[in-house]
């Protein structure tokens, strides 16, 4: 069923760039990925294209397939007529390096920006208990493949540069509700996710949900119920008293800044190797 | 993240090396390449000891391959059956490689999987649980118990992410007391090592060139750690990456170590046949694992033709027995379906020889008829993703297409067990790189413990080398400049060849003529091959930019490629038997007088040289951990002497009813 494809492709850089037009040979059961490899091979050996695993598990190849935003491996050509023209371009939200490739450090910094994992201090490694319930939760998010999608599409960021700093976007967001839901981390994350990572510019648009590939419910089960979480301690009236009568704040605030066991004050058998590697030297030497 | 790094003397000193670009120098204590589960750990593990550490991912941070890893991390921690411990799976490692495994490797590794496992979960990973709330453990092929800490079908991606966010931690740690992020820990992402340079016999640093802006660097490290990973891109059906290109194997060759067991290639038996764009992803062995059947175009299960005399005692003869194994693992044996990998690659290959293939020319994986749908999605999530959305095929409600594809390199660098350390002072290896561990077919599942295990050691042992290291070593300009001209050459050639031609031709000969089924004459023809592709490479060139462009990244990993390819295929033409991932058309039989026979590839004035070496003798109380009939299948009789029958008490081997003895893994 091979045929000749037209494609309109971004090339260019930080400088500018257009589309360029091809006319590319489509083979049966192909992904748009393979269309841009062929590319490569045989027309436009400089072409960027950022992609690893071609199998959906990675998050790599993120564009603009036709305007939506896609991961090129898992986009069939099956999904397209044959005398349609399809345009590739890089996803919009982030700085273009070069054709398809976007700078997505914006993403790393955010990363850094959430407090990691607070483990429980009293709990030594393989003492840990949890019920499959309750892990299903934090699961969820946690097949996240960071293909930054969500991030690209949030209406925050996509056309606001100045809610970069104060935004940390969907997929952030939703890492601050999988530590919430970690039922050991001993981390308050409600205030973390409303004041520092800016939920609340969030106004529930779910395109985040609509364009991941993984169909994890980035609205309905990570934003929205960490939203709730944030207002129920700030109105709970109950919350209010009990602040009142037991100095709860003070609790509050360290829980807030809780870190758990920390790793480099205690680089013990726990947290690394118990092993002292007991010869130096290279091998055959011993 | 991209340039990250406290400016050292040499960049203040602005450090251009001689020549028209400027270089970049960085320094540090150790060098970890490699950003897969080895090289993170390796990271996390010489930090911890307080090392500043850089790693170099050749892609984005947190997409290296492991992130494709499936099925689970094999750790003896007898959550499931607690009859489980190190030594049985300590004995099923060293069956599933054929005992051509580095025993001491095989122990360090079963003993300590489950404490690389279990601090996983400190870091913040989720694993699947079991009633009791632990770590819940599948079934894998080879593994005698249910083994294989998993979360789904994706515990890859778990166990990469849950690494990386333990990296990232690290670094809050950092950035509390400096106010820097990346002041003792920096991710240098989508940057490619293409030399190691020496200061006389010892490792001093590694030249590259950062991918996005083709700048190149030079970092400066007493100690490297190679965790780069296999070679699967110089085949054609491959489940692996483009990054998969022996980088290290190569890097370690040219440095002066030795790589063994390099015809020792994995073929995964399951991997998509169809469609064709999509041939060879990987299919993962939890499908057999929690119940799924292969079955030929007449219907039947073949597998129970293929048990080899080996195994014979271990797995079922019926498919009513094989089916009883599920639910009473205790007093049933498992289904011939889940042998080792290379014996069921071997059966699939013949099956299709044979004409009863399916018509993408593989056979049928079902597990569509062997329980509900809705329990196919929930442990199988991601297989029914990959199915639905690149075939169009429902494996809720009928088979899989699947065939061999390949997956994983058994042989790597030749490393110290203990410490990860090479021959080369300063250089160390660990995962997929480093050889050994798995003799001549690795276990589904040690894999990802491997990484860990050895990730581990490898960073204590660069951190423990640089504590006992006199006089650092320095990086010379003359060998800079060296690197930088090669690195350049591509750009400046203009011989014409294009480096997209010569690594199609490279795999297609990898994968015809040095594939799961060898023979001598195919080999030969192949090594011809090899050499002609050597002679076209320095003449690839490519278009001039050095901004982002794969024809350059290309042209510099062939390099590699061929180089490991060539000592895949001498080692291969040289081994005149058939053993786990080497199977010889020409020799079909395991011959136990090359089981004390490794080989060993090195480099001498530019050329892969082939040598043998002896396998050194199993320590004897892990000899005496197999039975005499069991050791009699490998072993030639005059080495049989100092086994335990010969004295006349012992205590029983395994002690079944003792948990207390099961998890004194940790120690060592």
């Amino acid at each position: 069923m091979g045929y000749a494809a037209s494609f309109k492709v971004w090339r260019g850089d930080a400088e500018g760039g257009d589309f360029v037009d091809y006319t590319v040979d489509v083979e049966e059961g192909e992904v748009v990925l393979d269309i841009m490899h062929r590319l490569q091979a045989t027309q436009a050996g400089d072409m960027a294209v950022r992609w690893n695993c071609k199998a959906g598990k990675c998050g790599s190849c993120s564009a603009e397939v036709n305007g939506r935003p896609r991961l090129m491996c898992m986009t069939r050509m099956s999904t397209f007529t044959e005398d349609e023209t399809i345009s590739v371009a890089p996803i919009r939200t982030f700085p273009v390096i070069r054709d398809l490739v976007t700078d997505v450090d914006f993403n790393y910094q955010k990363a850094r920006e959430v407090p990691a994992f607070a483990p429980p201090e009293d709990l030594a490694p393989g003492e840990y208990r949890m019920a499959q319930a309750d892990v299903e939760r934090s699961q969820e998010f946690r097949k996240c493949i960071e293909c930054y999608l969500c991030q690209n599409v949030c209406h925050v960021v996509r056309d606001h540069e100045e809610n970069k700093e104060p935004f940390s976007g969907p997929r952030y967001l939703m890492r601050f509700a999988e530590l919430d839901m970690h039922p050991l981390d001993v981390r308050n994350r409600k205030e973390d996710a409303q004041e520092d990572a800016g939920l609340g510019f969030c106004n529930i648009t779910k395109c985040c949900t609509e364009v991941c590939p993984e169909h994890i419910k980035i609205t309905d089960n990570a934003l929205i119920p960490m939203k709730e979480r944030v207002v129920d301690r700030k109105y709970d009236p109950l919350v209010w008293l009990g602040k009142k009568i037991f100095k709860r704040e003070d609790l509050e605030a360290e829980q807030r800044g809780a870190t758990g066991a920390r790793s480099l004050e205690n680089p013990g058998p726990d947290n690394g190797s118990s092993l002292d590697a007991d010869r130096i030297g290279p091998v055959g030497t011993t | 993240m991209t340039d990250p790094g406290t400016p050292t003397a040499f960049e203040a000193a602005d450090a251009s090396t001689g020549g028209d670009t400027p270089v970049t120098h960085h320094t540090y204590d150790v060098l970890v390449i490699g950003a897969g589960g080895a090289g993170l750990r390796a990271a996390i593990e010489a930090r911890l000891r307080g090392k500043r550490v850089a790693i170099i991912c050749k892609s984005l941070f947190g997409k290296a391959h492991t992130v494709m890893a499936e099925g689970g991390i094999a750790a003896s921690m007898g959550n499931a059956n607690p009859r489980d411990n190190w030594e049985v799976h300590f004995r099923d490692t060293m069956r599933g490689g054929k005992f051509l495994n580095n025993w001491r490797m095989a122990e360090l590794h079963a003993k300590e999987a489950p404490q690389r496992v279990w601090e996983l979960e400190t870091y913040g990973a989720l694993f699947d649980r079991t009633p009791e709330g632990k770590i819940s453990q599948r079934n894998f092929g080879g593994h005698n118990f249910p083994r294989l800490a998993h979360v789904g079908d994706r515990t890859g991606l778990e166990l990469i992410r849950t690494l990386q966010q333990k990296i990232v931690s690290l670094q809050q740690e950092d950035f509390a007391r400096t106010g820097d992020y990346e002041s003792d820990l920096a991710v240098f992402h989508e940057y490619t090592i293409t030399e190691l340079l020496k200061d006389g016999d010892r490792v001093a640093g590694a030249f590259g060139y950062r991918r996005p802006t083709g700048e190149l660097v030079c970092f400066h490290s007493a100690a490297v750690v190679l965790a780069t990973g296999g070679v699967g891109k110089s085949f054609k059906v491959t489940s692996n990456s483009w990054e998969y290109t022996g980088d290290g194997h190569a890097l370690a060759m040219r440095a002066g170590a030795k790589l063994l067991n390099m015809e020792f290639v994995q073929f995964h038996p399951t991997g998509m046949v169809w469609p064709p764009s999509v041939k060879g992803i990987l299919v993962t062995e939890s499908v057999r694992g929690d119940g799924g059947v292969l079955k030929n175009s007449e219907g039947k299960r073949f597998m129970f033709d293929y048990i080899p005399e080996v195994f014979r005692e271990q797995y079922a003869t019926s498919e009513a027995e094989g089916d009883r194994w599920y639910t009473d693992a205790d007093n049933n044996r498992r289904p011939p379906e889940l042998l080792p990998r290379d014996e069921v690659a071997r059966a699939i290959n013949n099956e299709v020889k044979e004409g009863r293939g399916s018509p993408a020319g593989g056979v049928y994986l079902d597990v569509s008829s062997r329980m509900p749908a809705a329990e196919i999605t929930r442990r199988l999530p991601s297989m029914y993703h990959q199915f639905k959305e690149l075939a169009d095929v429902d494996i809720t409600a009928g088979p899989m297409e699947v065939g061999p594809t390949c997956h994983y390199v058994m042989g790597g660098v030749e490393v110290d067990p203990d410490t990860a350390a090479s021959a080369v002072p300063g250089l160390f290896a660990a995962g997929e790189v480093a050889g050994g561990m798995h003799g001549s077919n690795r276990l589904g599942g040690n894999s990802l413990s491997d990484l860990l295990v050895f990730g581990c050691r490898a960073g204590a042992g660069a951190a423990a080398y640089l504590d006992g290291l006199g006089n650092v070593p320095t990086v010379s300009d003359a060998s800079v400049t060296a690197a930088r001209e090669d690195v350049e050459r591509p750009i400046e050639s203009s011989g014409g060849e294009n480096a997209y031609t010569v690594h199609q031709e490279l795999q297609q000969t990898m994968n015809d003529l040095v594939g799961i089924i060898r023979k001598a004459d195919e080999m030969e023809l192949a090594l011809k091959k090899l050499h002609e592709l050597k002679d076209r490479v320095p003449r690839v060139a490519v278009d001039g930019r050095r901004a982002y462009n794969p024809g350059w990244h290309l042209a510099l990993d062939l390099r590699n490629m061929l180089m490991v390819s060539e000592c895949i295929a001498k080692a291969a033409l040289e081994r005149q038997e058939s053993r786990g991932g080497h199977t010889r058309d020409d020799y079909p039989t395991m011959d136990e007088t090359w089981r004390r026979e490794l080989l060993v590839c090195s480099l001498r004035d530019g050329e892969v040289v082939l040598e043998h070496q002896g396998q050194p003798d199993m320590r004897s109380d892990l000899f005496d951990l197999f039975e005499l009939d069991e050791l009699k299948k490998y072993y030639t009789g005059d080495e049989l002497g100092g086994h335990r029958s010969d004295a006349p008490v012992r205590k029983d081997e395994v002690n079944a009813d003792d948990p207390g003895s099961e998890h004194t893994g940790g120690g060592a």
